[in-house]
């Protein structure tokens, strides 16, 4: 899942200072299950910005929704009868959910209150770790289920590099080697061989927004 | 976030209390609790106020003495902090879409 940190409350606080009636948005998929943005956060933000602005003795009107999902139109439906009410909106979606609210209610500021981390998994209660970067080009048939592009310091495709030093990444001996990782797992296999083909480069360079559109939705609605 | 609405409502202080560290019910339940505490004490910082507003205690359902004494002594605690600074405020307005 896409996970996510919220901002410094200082932060939010100070893209908020010129408005009095603001309504915070929560997502209830990926940023509510990493405890980030979903709805019990969205309170708890509330909270912390009415008190915070009421000992300001410049007080704030806070509304509070939490949709489904901010990234699908579907969803965002709900909050069109509610928008107009407000001069500004919080969300704490990730950056996809930000920029379609925004996209929506063109007329009204759309202000961002978490960064937008990573792809990632959960290890423990409020505890995620990075696993994909979203290259588009996945190699992990090949590389024993590990991923060099988010693993590996240089995200080489083709490694290991000179810098693997027993186990560890050259950058810090606690980082451990993907490619090293990626040896062991597939020498575990059996399947050393794989280790052996060439990955082409992906081509990093002039990045635009990527499209998916799945097999037998090609002419479906907003595609 | 109920800790978080009492503060906001107005009250001086709130504490939590749990059983006491290794005998919970529920495992880890009261040192969950506790990281909650220490969250919203973070998080009432953050906002200018005093995080020792609010306090985690542990004790057994035997030590009603025990429970007296934090009693008071949270009462001792909060009448030195003073008054919740947001009762002297202006009310703001909030509300659920």
């Amino acid at each position: 899942m896409i996970i996510a940190k919220r901002k410094p409350f200082d932060e939010i606080k100070d893209m908020l200072k010129g408005y009095k009636k603001v309504l915070t948005v929560g997502c209830g998929t990926c940023v509510a299950v990493c405890l980030a943005g979903g709805e019990k956060e969205v309170d708890v933000l509330n909270a912390e910005l009415e008190m915070s602005r009421k000992l300001d003795d410049n007080p704030i009107e806070v509304g509070a929704a939490t949709i489904e999902r901010q990234c699908d139109r579907e969803y965002l439906e709900a909050l069109d009868a509610s928008v107009d009410e407000y001069e500004a909106i919080l969300s704490m979606a990730c950056g996809a959910g930000v920029q379609f609210l925004a996209e929506r209610y063109p007329e009204k500021p759309v202000f961002p209150a978490v960064n937008t981390t990573f792809i990632g998994v959960n290890q423990g209660v409020g505890w995620y770790e990075e696993r994909c970067r979203s290259c588009s080009s996945c190699v992990l048939g090949i590389t024993g289920g590990i991923c060099p592009v988010t693993m590996c310091a240089k995200g080489l495709f083709n490694g290991p590099c000179g810098g693997t030093n027993k186990g560890s990444c050259e950058i810090n001996k606690d980082q451990p080697c993907a490619w090293y990782l990626i040896y062991e797992r597939l020498k575990k296999q059996g399947r050393l061989d794989c280790i052996m083909e060439v990955q082409p480069a992906t081509a990093w360079e002039n990045q635009v927004p990527r499209t998916v559109i799945q097999p037998g939705y090609e002419k479906s609605e907003g595609a | 976030m109920h800790l978080l609405r009492a503060i906001q409502k107005g009250a001086d202080g709130a504490y939590v209390v749990g059983c006491l560290e290794g005998t919970c019910h529920y495992n880890e339940g009261n040192i969950r609790a506790r990281q909650r505490v220490e969250h919203v004490q973070r998080l009432l910082e953050e906002i200018g106020m005093e995080g020792d507003r609010v306090r985690m205690y542990n004790l057994s359902s035997g030590e009603g003495p025990t429970f007296a004494a934090y009693a008071k002594e949270m009462t001792e605690h909060i009448k030195k902090l003073g008054p919740n600074p947001l009762k002297q405020k202006k009310k703001s307005k909030r509300r659920i879409v």
